[in-house]
């Protein structure tokens, strides 16, 4: 065959391709969205679940995943900027900081369902945290923390290399240089980062499964007091977030009405994280403008 | 220093819980690896032989890299050679959306059309290996594609314009010249999604059935390893057997992450001598 025509078709295999995945994406986000969005109402976003009879909703389960999904940021954006700033700015070449690399490569391809478990083994039942919203930050944290350090890591280090050395030839110390020179420009990168990650965490179901637990206990969100059981801002109460949700009523079945509920609570889920990239995405910008004066 | 002590502790506590079942249960370790039997709970000979789910989970993995990896490379080198404006403007958001959807929504997802597609179709019950393979090459799709996307960017443009001054059409560069260049980085994204997908739990414990014995065909019902742990580990009482065979598998999970690790390094330093 002429070369030239093997080209012709390799093109149009590879647009073919192109368009496959197109439509699988598009396919995937109608379907949840078309069938999903039936199912949302008011009363869905807000009553909390039926066992056993058909119209319950998943308004406990929105708390919980939103609740998570601070306590989580709280412990990863600290420890993970730290460890960032450390191993840009501080670490030396030498076998300690390959080490950290490399164990930070393995903490973030390590399977969430053997890091929920590790959680199972400490949090919950050495440490005696039982099935909690605080064990569970803890498991998520672990899980996130790899992606923080290397987002900020690769932030700090695309600051360019003039600014640093024009503040420490001032004679600015190196922690003030990274504090009020680095940080500032690295912070979007650092945010963008950051919503990506908390993504991220919000769908996350098989790491929770064994740590905050399947089922919620009936809340009163009238009660702010954070040490009692039914109070919904107890961190150490069990919780089921959103896509444990999912995959426990489409497991267990019980519901008569599981597939239009997991229809519905998957574009709530979904909705989400589109509603996460797209901020990020904007947030990115707002800031990138206000500190380049582009 | 945090991440150290904590994989140190993560590795150290399920190693020891896993290994247990060798040193304390006294269960052969090539039983347990190659025994084609799980009946955890028979009263006077329980088995503990977890070969099906090893089975079961290599199997959907390489299936479902099988499956994805086609698809995404021709994905990225549309991206990267074919049509750089439509790839950047159209195609990596698609991506990046991809990657951001949740398992559980590809789970619930393969359960309400995959499921039932392949019943219709093949005929069985639906819940079956190919309904893993599907479900696990969408949701590996994304990985693979954005790092051989990188790699193929990433390669000096003076290749490519060799090539084609040396009257080399557009496909001959691809597949002479730029594939064979970024091979290295490209292994490395489809081990990426293979450590993804092995170590996927919950979507695809929905779709793949979760019958505890060898497959006969691709259309039969499977385990996978971390179908049973999720499926399991909650029924089950610490200190026992049984249990303690559920942490066995969990550390072949840990292992195999490890496997994956190794791998994705000498592949890095292989591209790194290309270079020079």
């Amino acid at each position: 065959m002429n070369v030239k025509v093997i080209d012709k078709i390799a093109t149009v295999i590879f647009y073919t391709i192109a368009i496959i995945i197109t439509l699988i994406l598009f396919g995937l986000l109608c379907f949840i969205l078309v069938k999903g969005l039936s199912g949302i109402s008011w009363d869905f976003l807000t009553k909390p679940p039926e066992n056993l009879r058909a119209g319950g909703g998943v308004g406990p389960q929105i708390f919980n995943s939103f609740f998570l999904l601070l306590l989580t940021m709280l412990f990863t954006i600290p420890l993970g900027i730290g460890g960032g700033i450390y191993l840009a700015e501080y670490s030396k070449p030498n076998t300690i900081t390959y080490a950290a690399r490399l164990v930070i490569e393995v903490l973030s391809s390590l399977p969430s369902i053997v890091v929920g478990l590790f959680g199972l083994l400490i949090f919950v039942q050495k440490l005696g945290m039982g099935f909690s919203l605080f064990s569970g930050a803890l498991v998520l944290m672990i899980f996130n923390l790899p992606l923080m350090i290397r987002i900020t890591e690769q932030s700090l280090r695309a600051v360019p290399v003039e600014q640093k050395e024009a503040s420490l030839a001032m004679g600015i110390s190196h922690w003030k240089t990274i504090t009020s020179i680095m940080l500032p420009i690295a912070l979007p990168g650092i945010i963008t980062g950051t919503i990506l990650t908390a993504g991220r965490a919000f769908g996350e179901a098989a790491a929770l499964m064994f740590t905050a637990g399947m089922s919620s206990p009936p809340l009163d969100f009238t009660n702010w007091n954070p040490l009692a059981p039914n109070s919904p801002i107890n961190p150490f109460r069990p919780a089921s977030t959103l896509a444990v949700h999912i995959w426990k009523i489409n497991s267990e079945g019980l519901i008569p009405d599981a597939a239009q509920i997991a229809a519905s609570a998957s574009a709530v889920l979904v909705i989400c994280v589109l509603f996460f990239n797209i901020l990020s995405r904007w947030i990115g910008k707002l800031i990138y403008k206000k500190f380049t004066a582009a | 220093m945090l991440s150290i002590i904590i994989i140190t502790v993560i590795t150290y506590f399920i190693a020891s819980k896993g290994l247990s079942t060798f040193f304390k249960n006294g269960i052969n370790l090539f039983d347990f690896l190659f025994g084609t039997q799980w009946k955890p709970e028979h009263d006077t000979t329980p088995l503990f032989g977890a070969f099906p789910f090893i089975f079961g989970s290599f199997s959907v993995t390489i299936l479902a890299v099988l499956l994805s990896t086609p698809l995404s490379v021709g994905a990225a080198i549309f991206m990267a050679e074919i049509s750089p404006k439509w790839g950047a403007k159209f195609l990596q958001p698609v991506i990046e959306l991809l990657i951001g959807i949740p398992s559980v929504v590809y789970g619930f997802i393969g359960l309400s059309i995959i499921v039932p597609f392949i019943r219709n179709t093949f005929g069985g019950m639906g819940f079956s290996l190919a309904s893993g393979m599907i479900v696990l090459a969408i949701m590996i799709l994304p990985t693979i594609t954005s790092v051989s996307y990188d790699a193929l960017k990433s390669l000096p443009s003076g290749l490519k314009d060799a090539s084609y001054a040396l009257g080399a059409t557009r496909w001959q560069t691809i597949y002479r010249v730029l594939i064979p260049t970024a091979l290295p980085n490209i292994l490395t994204g489809i081990v990426l999604g293979m450590a993804r997908a092995f170590g996927e739990a919950l979507a695809v414990q929905m779709v793949i059935g979760n019958v505890q014995r060898l497959p006969s065909s691709i259309l039969d019902s499977v385990s996978t390893l971390t179908s049973i742990l999720t499926l399991e580990m909650s029924n089950t009482i610490a200190g026992t057997t049984y249990n303690n065979a559920l942490w066995s598998m969990a550390l072949i999970l840990l292992l195999m992450s490890f496997v994956f690790i190794m791998i994705i390094r000498i592949l890095g330093k292989g591209s790194k001598l290309n270079e020079r």
